[in-house]
């Protein structure tokens, strides 16, 4: 497999963990995971709400201990340096959590001397230009809109040059713009060296990873890059234009071969995994006022393809 | 829309009481500890005090002697606690709060009776506390002559006539023209202390979870006692600035003379203001919620006014009470503050009171400590 991380070949992963498994409660939330991460590698995590991905983040940055697995992060042990590792990810968490009665220089401020950052003024000043953050330097964090404390938490999780950026889910919220400069600079700092893994819900951000896993429920069901991902899952997709869709819709999804319909504005997606039982499903309403079209299929049908499965598999 | 619909009303009230069956915890606490205080402060709580303590200083060995330290032990107001010798050591036990009495019996006390001299009985009481020692002080002088009575048969039945067989003299020490405040102010030293350390701090960490930036912090490298230590130092500041406004309206406003030495009483306290903010971190890390860490701060305001000798006298407190009274700082503290402030304690008197406090401040940082999690599960 070729690995797409610009650094990616050179040295040993940032992140390789085996078999991790978290249960709360007798209910099985990452089960039985294993991920392999190479520096300087962007990585998508994605999978519905509830699937598990905020729990396998925290057990990288310490914050839940696994009940079972292995690994290394950054070359130290997942379980016994949980301490060290700590001083060297940079940690984002879904909800926003840094303090809101501080500024904005105030919560730089203290996560520089919580890591311990040398030269902590010039550190913390330089973070607030390279952000652009210096129009809200001396502002309360909580009197900031959702795209500036999204920023803001970046930049303290920035802060002490961390070689590995756990971010969960961390553009929720955020309006495009925002989300589109936030990606930016995520990039920017891979090409430095810098590894991410991110969690989202977003498709197009998805496809900004080099690579991605998906989790559905605990397991891991999918990995590689998009394409990978895409072409493994062997969808055949239609799309679908022209009148009457919401009809047409409903009697498609009844079909024999189509495992899901969707609108895209004035087009329906159709798709299902046998391409010759879709096509001669689809064949009669070809003579209809509507037009058909086969088209690639994108992630998001790949990923809600998965999710069903997932589902009729009675675990969710 | 109506100005007041019952359906409206109604569903609030539905969603308040499915709201407070969830949280389990808060519930109990709310229906556990009013009956728990009751039956604690019920039997605990006299405010008209008995067998409290008395050093007898005896040096006359007559049966009036005798007469009169059984009357006094029947009278249930005193217990005999020790039989002393001398003098000072009468003024040390009085100086420690080992006793809050000490009878003196003068030489040829039964022939000096007998003579119909009326000799004089003292009586010195510690009146620090007004409340604590003033009926059994007011029940002195019939005792003696009633008791005294029995005795005086035959030839001496003369003697029972008005003014009564014995000169009793009453030394109220500490707080001769028995002002309360005198007792009280230095006692809201440490109330005021308790009260805001232990709740600021209950607060801390239970906040820093409830706002999501304990994620953040766990994240960090800090350490749980970085974290406990850095929380509690801020307040120890505060404690100290709460200290001096207190000192200083002692003195100016209420007049209440400070015998002792000022800097020793800021000395020792930094043990108390540390052991009440330990506490409050404890709660801090039990508590899940902000209302819960409130409720177990009063849970814990509570004893130590009622169960502390700050409301009500200590000594006259069941034996079980005294003990449970014994474990909270404040207990230690308030006889710290008052025996710095009125009877001009040094060292040597205060350093009794001062292990259980540090003992008490160990505990709770152990469990602080323990009890912070280091992760989020």
């Amino acid at each position: 497999m070729t690995l797409p991380g610009p650094q990616a070949s050179q040295s040993r992963p940032a992140i390789d963990v085996t078999g991790i498994t978290k249960s709360f409660g007798g209910k099985v939330v990452v089960n039985n995971l294993s991920l392999r991460v190479e520096q300087g590698e962007i990585y998508g995590f994605l999978g519905p709400n509830g699937s598990g991905k905020t729990t396998f983040i925290r057990m990288l940055c310490g914050l839940l201990k696994p009940d079972s697995g292995s690994g290394q992060c950054l070359g130290m042990d997942v379980i016994r340096d949980a301490a060290l590792i700590k001083t060297r990810v940079g940690y984002m968490a879904q909800k926003f959590s840094l303090y809101g009665d501080l500024s904005v220089r105030e919560n730089l401020d203290f996560m520089a001397r919580v890591y311990g950052v040398p030269d902590r003024k010039a550190a913390v000043s330089h973070s607030i230009e390279r952000m652009s953050l210096a129009r809200y330097a001396d502002q309360l964090a909580q009197t900031l809109s959702g795209g500036w404390k999204q920023r803001l938490a970046l930049a303290a999780s920035l802060i002490h040059g961390p070689e590995l950026l756990l971010l969960d889910e961390p553009t929720a919220g955020v309006d495009p713009k925002a989300r589109r400069d936030f990606w930016d600079e995520v990039h920017e700092l891979a090409g430095q060296g810098l590894t991410a893994l991110i969690s989202t819900h977003y498709m197009d951000e998805a496809e900004r990873c080099h690579r991605l896993a998906y989790i559905a429920y605990g397991d891991l069901l999918a990995k590689g890059t998009v394409e990978e991902v895409v072409a493994a899952r062997g969808l055949t997709t239609w799309e679908v234009s022209g009148p009457e869709l919401y009809e047409l819709a409903h009697t498609l999804k009844t079909l024999p071969g189509v495992e899901q319909v969707a609108h895209f504005g004035n087009t329906l997606h159709v798709s299902g995994p046998d391409r010759a039982l879709l096509a001669a499903s689809l064949a009669p309403f070809h003579q209809g006022p509507q037009n058909f079209r086969e088209v690639a299929t994108s992630l998001e049908e790949v990923f809600i393809s998965m999710m069903n499965d997932s589902l009729k598999g009675g675990k969710g | 829309m109506t100005i007041f619909s019952p359906r409206r009303f109604w569903a609030m009230v539905v969603k308040e009481f499915v709201q407070m069956r969830r949280d389990r915890v808060t519930f109990a606490m709310m229906i556990g500890i009013p009956l728990m205080q009751l039956i604690l402060f019920g039997f605990a709580i006299n405010s008209n005090p008995q067998n409290l303590p008395l050093a007898v200083l005896s040096n006359d060995d007559s049966e009036f002697s005798r007469t009169l330290v059984t009357a006094m032990q029947n009278s249930l107001y005193y217990r005999v606690t020790n039989v002393i010798s001398h003098e000072s050591e009468a003024r040390k036990l009085l100086d420690r709060g080992e006793v809050l009495f000490v009878l003196t019996i003068p030489q040829d006390f039964g022939r000096l009776l007998a003579r119909g001299d009326r000799p004089t009985v003292l009586v010195e009481a510690d009146a620090s506390d007004p409340t604590a020692t003033g009926f059994a002080l007011g029940s002195l002088d019939y005792l003696f002559s009633q008791s005294l009575n029995r005795d005086l048969l035959g030839p001496l039945l003369s003697l029972r006539a008005q003014p009564g067989p014995v000169d009793l003299r009453i030394h109220r020490l500490y707080n001769p023209e028995i002002q309360t405040k005198y007792n009280i102010v230095p006692g809201l030293m440490g109330v005021v202390l308790t009260m805001t350390m232990v709740i600021i701090t209950a607060l801390a960490i239970t906040r820093e979870r409830e706002r999501g930036t304990m994620e953040n912090l766990l994240c960090t490298p800090v350490r749980p006692f970085e974290v406990m230590i850095g929380k509690i130092v801020p307040y120890i500041v505060v404690g100290y600035i709460q200290m001096l406004l207190i000192i200083v309206a002692a003195k100016v406003i209420f007049e209440v003379p400070i015998l002792g030495s000022l800097p020793l009483l800021l000395a020792v306290s930094i043990l108390f203001i540390a052991a009440n903010l330990a506490v409050g971190i404890t709660f801090s890390t039990v508590a899940q919620n902000q209302l819960q860490a409130m409720q177990m701060a009063f849970f814990f305001f509570l004893p130590s006014i009622l169960l502390s000798g700050f409301m009500f006298p200590f000594q006259g407190m069941p034996q079980w009470a005294q003990w449970l009274g014994s474990v909270l700082p404040l207990t230690h503290y308030l006889r710290i503050v008052r025996g710095i402030v009125l009877k001009g304690n040094g060292f040597a008197d205060i350093a009794p009171e001062l292990w259980p406090m540090a003992a008490f401040l160990l505990v709770m940082m152990v469990v602080a400590v323990k009890r912070y999690r280091q992760t989020v599960d």
